[in-house]
């Protein structure tokens, strides 16, 4: 019995990697173009492009400071685009 | 000759190829390191570079090369008998497509993954990189019109397979749904999505779907291709996790599915071969055997789309050296497996040889048809069930291989316009609707066009670019074996291995183009576009091989001045 969860475990691990693997990286970089488009709703205001939702964005900037260094240059700005944020 | 002995001989060659002649090849020529540091470990990201178990990872180069074309390849060269068909498939699975599928893993891992055609500018030279773009471009333009007139044609053959085909778009997205969104385990998806995918066969039966002989002065044929190519824009720009990654996983266990099943009925039924070993009666329409057969067998024997696949995910995701062998020349192996298949049904799964000659009356009749008719059989009488389920099965995995094939042809146009947008500053092709209107537009003007130059029926003149289609095909793979080729050299390794695959496949290739020449000026004069098309081809061949020679002189002068440093 135990054998048998055994080999069923290990089909059900062969099965999903035979899923995963051709699309890791496309799926990947399509979840991080959507982490991008968010990234610019939460840091448009302080770049001078108006948003609405600003008041609502406001305080997620301190938990996505982490990871802006990354965004911007992602964005092809080679520096900080913020005045009060130097990151590089 | 009975086809269970044609199916064991030609397995066991295919074996052979792998247990010994790939042993051979990773030893003394690859040289393969179980300790070289690979791509996936070096630098892993867990995106694109991850280490993969080895099966999972031939599992996915078996699934991402064989598609439609090692059926309707064999099942249109046994028009010369299944003697010459059978020997190009097998030799040719042995000492050219393992080589080369595993060679061009191989060179990729050595060289940080890199891509064949990246691999090409920095091996060969800049030149012979814009020929690599130029030729994947021109492949992806003839696999999307073929395909989609293979479709088409099959639709209106059996006219039971539409709702069970179409049917599979619904098991994708649903399977696509429950894995992503819902993160329900994936065994349970996987059987009932598979089970209603054939229970589905029953639907189709009791409500077979044909369209209109006419809708706007279309024929029903037009009319299927301009659907399916709607489909397939529409496709190709859904989020991948939606359709592409589902479709393609039913697809593959299809595939071994479909081969068990196939296989299983040749050994029960063991039918025997109708057809000539060599057909003294080759119809006038069709063209010399050489180099014509070279062309017309790509996939399951040696082909160029092969390299793409390996080189771009498969070496990412190498986990070791010597697995190259067991992922690149096997998985070529089970397509040489799948052709082989399609030339016992194409020939065995008829009653008498003037049924086969009646359906090989002319040259391009067999492919797809004959496999259908003659594996329905053989999978009736193996297996028990009836003859017309077991074409509309057969009809269903054959559309599904070439949707999936289409689906992802599509897209990578699309990208590849995005990114010709991109280099030459055009701001409109680099939009997503805009490209993929474009990479549309070229495949059906090439589907349009040829029945528009040849006076056929509109769109129904897909299947006459097959031989071009192949010569293509080899191209690439010739661009591949040149950039393995000189690699060896570098290293100081002998290269006649894939030298001399190279040099007869580009050879046939460019034969096969010359022929065609005649052929599309005989058929339509400087007006047909296929003339200038298979022009520009015929000169890519030429530049390759001048490429070859110019990249081997090179790199041998650059071996003798080091010699000779060396011994100073």
């Amino acid at each position: 019995m135990a054998r048998n969860a055994g080999r069923l475990a290990r089909l059900k691990t062969l099965l999903e990697e035979f899923y995963v693997t051709p699309y890791r990286g496309a799926l990947a970089r399509a979840r991080r173009d959507e982490d991008d488009i968010f990234m610019l709703f939460v840091f448009a205001e302080l770049m001078g492009v108006p948003n609405p939702a600003a008041y609502y964005t406001l305080e997620l900037q301190p938990l996505l400071l982490e990871r802006f260094h990354e965004w911007h240059r992602r964005q092809g700005l080679e520096h900080s685009p913020l005045d009060g944020f130097r990151c590089c | 000759m009975n086809a269970t002995i044609l199916a064991v001989i030609g397995l066991s060659m295919i074996f052979i190829g792998y247990r010994f002649y790939s042993k051979f090849i990773a030893e003394k020529i690859y040289q393969l390191d179980p300790d070289f540091e690979t791509p996936s470990r070096a630098m892993r990201d867990d995106i694109d570079y991850v280490p993969t178990n080895r099966i999972v990872l031939w599992g996915h180069h078996f699934t991402a090369v064989a598609g439609a074309a090692p059926i309707i390849g064999p099942g249109i060269a046994v028009i010369w008998g299944w003697l010459p068909a059978f020997l190009w498939v097998t030799i040719g699975t042995m000492f050219f497509a393992g080589v080369h599928d595993f060679g061009a893993v191989w060179a990729s891992v050595r060289n940080k993954a890199k891509s064949v055609g990246t691999l090409t500018g920095d091996v060969v030279s800049p030149r012979a990189r814009n020929l690599f773009l130029i030729v994947v471009f021109f492949l992806l333009m003839m696999v999307n019109a073929v395909f989609g007139v293979a479709i088409s044609n099959a639709f209106q053959e059996t006219p039971s397979s539409v709702i069970p085909a179409w049917s599979a778009i619904v098991v994708a997205v649903a399977i696509g749904i429950l894995l992503y969104r819902m993160h329900v385990p994936i065994l349970w998806p996987t059987v009932v999505g598979t089970v209603i995918l054939y229970a589905v066969i029953y639907l189709g039966e009791a409500v077979p779907i044909s369209l209109p002989t006419e809708v706007m002065g279309l024929p029903t044929g037009a009319q299927w291709i301009l659907i399916l190519f709607a489909y397939a824009g529409i496709a190709s720009l859904l989020p991948v996790w939606l359709l592409l990654q589902p479709r393609d996983y039913i697809n593959g266990i299809q595939l071994f599915v479909g081969l068990g099943l196939l296989y299983g009925a040749v050994l029960i039924a063991s039918p025997d071969i109708v057809a000539p070993a060599i057909n003294p009666n080759v119809p006038a329409s069709a063209p010399p055997m050489v180099p014509l057969l070279f062309v017309t067998i790509a996939c399951g024997a040696i082909s160029g789309f092969h390299g793409l696949v390996g080189s771009g995910t498969t070496s990412k995701q190498l986990d070791k050296e010597t697995d190259a062998r067991f992922v690149g020349y096997l998985g070529s192996s089970g397509e040489g497996a799948l052709a082989l298949v399609a030339i016992i049904a194409a020939t065995a799964g008829f009653a008498s040889r003037a049924e086969w000659e009646a359906l090989y009356s002319e040259f391009g009749n067999g492919g797809l048809a004959a496999f259908v008719q003659g594996g329905a059989v053989i999978v009736s009488s193996g297996v028990g069930i009836s003859n017309e389920f077991a074409a509309t099965l057969l009809t269903v995995m054959a559309v599904l291989f070439a949707g999936t094939t289409m689906d992802a042809g599509v897209r990578l146009q699309r990208y590849i316009v995005q990114e010709a947008g991109s280099i030459y500053r055009i701001p409109v092709l680099q939009n997503g609707y805009v490209a993929t209107m474009v990479a549309v537009g070229f495949c059906l003007t090439l589907a349009f066009g040829v029945s528009a130059v040849l006076g056929l029926p509109a769109g129904e003149g897909g299947m006459y670019i097959w031989p071009l289609f192949g010569t293509t095909n080899q191209l690439l793979a010739g661009l591949t074996l040149l950039v393995i080729s000189v690699m060896l050299v570098k290293l100081g390794r002998p290269a006649r291995y894939t030298l001399v695959p190279m040099i007869l496949v580009t050879t046939a290739a460019l034969g096969s183009a010359l022929f065609e020449l005649s052929r599309y000026y005989a058929d339509g004069g400087l007006l047909n576009f296929l003339l200038w098309l298979d022009l520009i081809i015929v000169i890519l061949a030429i530049f390759v091989l001048l490429e070859a020679g110019s990249a081997f002189t090179r790199e041998r002068r650059a071996a003798a001045a080091a010699a000779a440093g060396a011994s100073a």
